[in-house]
């Protein structure tokens, strides 16, 4: 080559382009959220790239610029975040043979990349293969715990075994579970709800005829309480005197019979007298 | 360059029995291996742009602007190799300053976008240096290095967002079993910002679904462990607040970079198809309020006119100790007088005479027929 090559601006072009092609293919940043395996003619080569660590502080990574041999690495970029596996609305049968409906997640962080490469070829891979192992585990672990299990603080318990079980079926594919969640375990739509529902309203009835019956025991309580009390409020004070209790009612009685407390009673009244009454007894005169 | 010819003749050959191939030829005459080889350029049919002879290349078309040009332009800058040769035409820029301005330009501008960064106050900035964390950037205008070096992304981080469970806010039902095996209808929303730029740019994958997830996973958690009576009713604030922690201990877990400021449950009812029984229950509690009401009206009033004549005896009573035998011969003349003021009277002495009483006539009786004899025995 001389120098009238170079000066032909063709030919400087296109040496530019096959630089700028080299240096692309030659350097790769590697950033934060992402972990590479270098394949040379398909064979790992080293160890992964700004692979995960535990506690790893940012900045301090395996994370930035790498050089490769061009044309020849190929590089597989794994992701370091934490990734999420869905498991949606299936039917899992409980011990007690109740059937439930299932929304689950697992999330998951690929902690071996140059393993999961292998194994699954792809982070897509990953997922794909991770799904039925998710169901799998979900319910074997649900097919072994009643249904009750769920609805008490033991339901931790059965997500944290649920992990357990993924997390030995996942770890061939250099996968850390790093949860599992149940989101929902409801009673699926159709006759276990209504059933569920219809159960509710039946009970809620009853309630309410149990609150009913509630207030009138307590009112009548309360009426038969007032009147113990309005007793032996009238006892302590006639008690006194037995004897002169019984003129005295007697005295308000005939008031109150014969409309002379300004009371109305039904029924007119006619009194035969024979002057031998106590009340006549002066009309004899006195002897 | 022989060796590529070589490579198109055959390629050529290979399309020879497709005469509309892309390099190949288009011309009407089919003969394809000759085309390909002699390089069908300079005739009118398509050019393939791979057959020019390379010899001819440099030199075989005239001279276009755009090589005028770059000749020109080389001739001003090709000082430093000292070829240049031609000098620049009088009168016009040179050439040189031309490209050291476009370049100037370009420079420029590339750094100004890409190296003064612009943060809001509510946002931060993350920084990566050839993608490896270098710094989070504080609000104000910026400095990092320019592109392809450096990297910002920037964060809303002051922002609170919103998650609406069920998502359109309530309208329809968002069913979950409680502890008692009831099922209520649970709206509830959850309020979050970003706490940590840097762990929320990289660690999490789908921040905004985690976050959904997580609280859905925690909702359902909190009210398996309770009443449904304890969860529609007084529960609530207990039910935020623990939703609140555990949504929060997932998400350190997970080294979010998110912060839960808040969760509001918006309805805790129970389901539409139960809510009549619901209604039923509430009527029944105040009717039993009412019955118990109304009998404490009762005994107040009972025990109260008790007290009232017990004092209005004991008053009596008080009197008559004082005198019994004229107090009691005067409360009996008076209510004998009150009484039989009031009525009718007939008074008989004779024990053989028997008065006709027209009992059923009630009121004749008002005229006495009876006379009345006040004589002494």
């Amino acid at each position: 080559m001389n120098g009238a090559l170079f000066r032909n601006p063709v030919a400087i072009g296109i040496a530019v382009l096959l630089a700028v092609i080299l240096l692309a293919s030659t350097f790769a940043i590697v950033p934060e959220t992402k972990q590479a395996v270098i394949l040379r003619f398909e064979q790992p080569v080293g160890s992964p790239i700004n692979a995960y660590k535990p506690n790893e502080i940012f900045g301090k990574t395996g994370a930035g610029l790498i050089a490769r041999v061009p044309f020849i690495d190929r590089i597989v970029w794994v992701d370091k975040r934490v990734l999420d596996v869905d498991y949606d609305n299936q039917q899992v049968l409980s011990s007690d043979q109740l059937p439930l409906e299932v929304d689950a997640y697992a999330r998951f962080r690929i902690i071996d990349p140059l393993r999961m490469v292998v194994t699954a070829r792809s982070e897509d891979g990953v997922t794909r293969a991770l799904q039925p192992l998710l169901g799998t585990s979900i319910r074997n672990e649900l097919g072994n715990q009643p249904f009750a299990t769920l609805l008490t603080p033991e339901r931790d318990q059965v997500m944290d075994n649920i992990q357990a079980r993924l997390q030995r079926l996942a770890s061939q594919y250099g996968v850390q579970i790093v949860d599992v969640r149940i989101k929902h375990a409801d009673l699926p739509t159709g006759s276990p709800l209504d059933s569920a529902l219809n159960q509710m309203a039946t009970s809620r009835k009853q309630q309410a005829l149990t609150i009913r019956a509630e207030g009138s025991k307590q009112a009548q309580i309360i009426r038969a309480e007032a009147e113990a009390q309005a007793s032996n409020i009238y006892a302590t004070a006639f008690n006194k005197d037995p004897e002169f209790y019984d003129f005295y009612r007697a005295m308000q009685s005939y008031r109150r019979t014969f409309g002379a407390d300004g009371s109305n009673p039904t029924g007119s009244t006619s009194i035969i007298m024979s002057p031998n009454n106590a009340y006549l007894k002066e009309f004899q005169g006195r002897k | 360059m022989t060796i590529l010819q070589g490579w198109f003749q055959r390629f050529a050959i290979l399309n020879s029995d497709n005469p509309k191939g892309p390099w190949g030829g288009g011309g009407p005459d089919k003969s394809g291996p000759d085309k390909g080889g002699s390089g069908s350029g300079n005739d009118g049919g398509p050019r393939n742009p791979w057959s020019v002879p390379p010899a001819a290349r440099p030199r075989g078309a005239g001279p276009s602007a755009l090589d005028e040009f770059l000749r020109r332009a080389r001739g001003g800058g090709g000082g430093g190799s000292g070829g240049g040769g031609r000098s620049p035409i009088p009168g016009t820029p040179s050439p040189r300053a031309l490209w050291m301005l476009g370049t100037g330009l370009i420079v420029v501008a590339w750094l100004g976008l890409t190296s003064i960064h612009a943060i809001a106050p509510q946002q931060r900035g993350v920084v990566t240096y050839f993608g490896r964390y270098a710094g989070t950037l504080e609000p104000g205008y910026r400095l990092t290095l320019p592109a392809p070096f450096a990297d910002v992304t920037k964060v809303d981080v002051q922002n609170f967002r919103t998650e609406n469970f069920p998502e359109n806010g309530g309208e329809t039902e968002n069913l979950m079993l409680t502890g008692d095996r009831n099922i209520m209808n649970l709206s509830f929303s959850v309020r979050w910002n970003i706490s940590s730029p840097d762990d929320y740019v990289f660690q999490i994958k789908d921040p905004q679904n985690t976050v959904r997830a997580t609280a859905e996973s925690a909702m359902r958690e909190v009210v398996a462990n309770m009443t449904l009576d304890q969860a529609i009713g007084s529960g609530r604030p207990r039910i935020e607040a623990q939703v609140q922690d555990r949504m929060q201990h997932i998400l350190d877990e997970y080294k979010a970079g998110i912060r839960i400021q808040g969760v509001a449950i918006n309805k805790a009812v129970a389901p539409q198809a139960v809510s009549e029984a619901f209604k039923e229950v509430t009527a029944a509690q105040q009717d039993a309020v009412a019955a118990r009401t109304s009998a404490q009206g009762y005994a107040r009033q009972l025990v109260a006119g008790a007290e009232g004549e017990a004092a209005q005896f004991d008053k009596q009573y008080g009197q008559y100790k004082l005198a019994p035998e004229v107090t009691r011969r005067r409360m009996y003349y008076e209510t004998m007088e009150a009484v039989l003021a009031k009525t009718d009277k007939t008074i008989v002495e004779t024990p053989g005479v028997l008065p006709y009483l027209p009992l059923s006539q009630g009121k004749k009786l008002a005229e006495p027929d009876v006379t009345v004899n006040g004589a002494a025995k």
